[in-house]
């Protein structure tokens, strides 16, 4: 399960990172939200994989599984903070395809 | 420390009034022009009050104290905690009051042109006191976000083609920052099992050479996004364009932005590792490397940028390469002498980028037609053009030559002329990094003391040509162009910044002494670790 968790994130961030650097305004906005993903997954593992644990910690809970729960909530946050910044991402994207008539980030050159 | 009644709540104050007040703005239409801007500015005047009231707390002649105020009660580390120290106090005093100037500076035209300005501008006052405030590393990426959301929003105040283009830029950059936040953020707890930057120094200090690999890994990455935030070369190319293509209220309170960058690196890099050498966490010789790197390029921009507004986002780097440089000494006299720079030049800096618009006035070109508006309710106000009813203004008597007064005093302060604070600030400085020399700069070659002083006075000599050169083309080269409208309510924020600079240049003494203590306080930082911590393990 490590593996492929580990995996996704590479996969995911090289995507993203790849992406970002794109010169349409469209393929760095999926870039961005393909990095959430795999921060967000990332923060995640943090937390150490535990499959099938409560998300408690405390004492006397030693040799049951337990997940820790703060990466869970703070993912439960950064979920939220990324999506509404791709949101208004995408509006200064539409805003600018309106204002310069392309979709490049320079706001010159051919539209695609 | 004797706080009875509400008085505990204080350090809540600059977070929730902001907030509260926005958040009622909202409610209230556009058209209610009045009442939006009473209500900004009593909340911004409360909040310089609140914070003017906390620094007679910290700064307690007899107890001095730190002030620990836990959120919904639970003791640190486990509820997140709001640390009132000296340094955290002079941060939100310097934000709130270059908010109150810029705000009031608003209301003279920026905040009709556009939709919830007020509201925006309240949340990045809240965003920046409660990075400042917030003794929690998660929550300190959660009002990151709300500054950089309100700082979006802002920046595109106005609308237009330039603003729209930088905005594209920034926001993308800032969102890539805060992934880089995020990952340093869970490397660092997946270590310690903290979030809690108190807690953070304690455990950190306990670990082993493997996990600290990790948590070092961790720092850096954290460290980038700082930096990103800062403006330090290589990663400040956005800034120039950014900041010279925002409203110029908005682009004085961003002013204080890059600052936070700074704070950030400051208060992480000496509260891990206090014994030793402080900033040892970002590898000082890099971090004075990546300094100076910052002070040449913003010099080299300054000179090389034709309009004002760009070489006032140059200055801003700079202003952040200087003090990035000289923290990196972690050495109690320098931090002191590069706190009252930073007082000085965020000030400063937020005057220029005030005085850029009034100046530019004068050579203002026709009206470049209405903007469109992106929201259905835009309409009513972004239609007027940005230029529009500049004529109605009071042409105030001698309006010009007060401006280039004005211009004058703001350039003398920020080359570091005598008799404005900038000359103090720099000498008290570079006089700190050559007494430490060899010890504060123990971890790079013997000769830094003296780069580092010669850098930061050649940046001076570049901005002094640059500003010599950009006055003369203003004030002087165009003797032909109309009398220039300033309103009352534009000129009183420029004083008032102006009339801060002269103060804490008269009372030198009290100020340095007070920034001297925030360097002793944050080069031993027991006193925050036990504040936040009590060593009785809390009540």
């Amino acid at each position: 399960m490590e593996v492929v968790v580990a995996v996704g994130i590479g996969v995911f961030t090289a995507a993203g990172v790849y992406l970002l650097l794109r010169p349409r305004t469209f393929q760095v906005i999926i870039g961005l939200s393909l990095l959430t993903y795999a921060v967000n997954l990332f923060i995640l593992s943090m937390g150490r994989l535990v499959v099938g644990g409560a998300p408690v910690l405390g004492a006397g809970s030693e040799g049951a599984t337990l997940a820790d729960p703060v990466p869970q909530s703070l993912v439960l946050t950064s979920i939220v903070i990324s999506f509404s910044m791709t949101a208004l991402f995408l509006v200064v994207l539409l805003a600018s395809r309106g204002l310069t008539g392309t979709d490049h980030v320079d706001g010159d050159g051919e539209p695609a | 420390m004797n706080l009875g009644g509400l008085a505990p709540h204080l350090v809540a104050v600059p977070i929730l009034l902001p907030l509260v007040a926005g958040a009622a703005m909202l409610l209230l239409h556009e058209r209610q022009r009045r009442a939006k801007g009473v209500i900004s500015l009593l909340t911004v005047t409360l909040s310089v009050a609140a914070a003017l009231r906390l620094l007679l707390v910290v700064d307690d002649p007899l107890t001095p104290a730190i002030v620990v105020y836990r959120l919904g009660d639970w003791g640190a580390p486990f509820g997140i905690v709001l640390v009132a120290d000296r340094l955290a106090v002079l941060m939100v005093l310097v934000t709130n009051a270059l908010g109150a100037a810029g705000m009031i500076y608003a209301l003279a035209r920026w905040a009709t042109l556009g939709p919830r300005f007020h509201t925006l501008y309240l949340l990045i006052l809240m965003g920046l006191s409660g990075a400042f405030l917030t003794g929690d590393l998660f929550n300190l990426y959660v009002f990151f976000e709300v500054l950089l959301a309100a700082s979006y929003g802002l920046l595109l105040h106005g609308s237009g083609k330039r603003r729209v283009k930088a905005g594209l830029h920034y926001v993308a950059v800032n969102l890539a920052a805060s992934m880089a936040f995020l990952v340093g953020v869970s490397l660092v707890y997946a270590m310690t099992g903290t979030l809690n930057m108190a807690d953070l120094a304690v455990k950190a200090a306990q670990l082993g050479p493997d996990e600290l690999v990790f948590l070092k890994a961790g720092l850096s990455v954290l460290g980038v996004a700082f930096l990103v935030k800062s403006g330090a070369w290589p990663l400040s190319f956005w800034l120039p364009t950014t900041y010279s293509a925002a409203a110029a209220p908005v682009a004085a309170i961003f002013a204080v932005m890059t600052k936070v960058g700074v704070y950030v690196v400051l208060r992480l890099g000496t509260l891990m590792w206090p014994e030793g050498h402080a900033l040892e966490l970002y590898g000082s010789s890099w971090l004075i490397a990546v300094g100076l790197a910052t002070i040449v390029y913003g010099s080299f921009g300054v000179l090389a940028s034709t309009e004002l507004p760009r070489a006032a986002g140059y200055l801003t780097l700079i202003s952040s390469g200087t003090l990035l440089t000289v923290i990196a000494s972690g050495d109690a006299s320098v931090i002191g002498g590069a706190l009252y720079y930073l007082v000085g030049s965020t000030l400063g800096i937020g005057v220029l980028f005030l005085l850029c618009e009034l100046v530019s006035r004068r050579n203002v070109a026709p009206p470049t037609g209405a903007v469109e508006p992106v929201f259905s309710d835009d309409y009513e106000t972004a239609l007027h053009s940005e230029f529009e009813g500049v004529e109605l203004g009071v042409t105030l008597p001698l309006a010009t030559t007060l401006l280039a007064a004005a211009f004058f005093l703001v350039a003398l302060q920020l080359v570091g002329f005598p008799p404005l604070s900038g000359f103090v600030a720099k000498f008290a400085m570079l006089k700190a990094v050559l007494d430490s020399g060899a010890d504060g700069y123990a971890n790079g070659p013997a000769a830094l003391a003296w780069w580092v002083v010669g850098t930061v006075v050649a940046s001076g000599f570049a901005v002094l040509v640059a500003l010599m050169r950009k006055g003369v083309k203003q004030f002087w080269a165009e003797p032909d162009t109309t009398p220039t409208a300033v309103r009352p309510f534009e000129a009183l924020p420029v004083a008032f910044l102006l009339v801060i600079l002269m103060a804490i240049t008269v009372f030198a003494q009290p100020v340095m002494r007070y920034m001297g203590a925030t360097g002793a306080g944050l080069e031993s930082p027991m006193q925050y670790l036990h504040s936040v911590l009590p060593p009785g393990g809390g009540e």
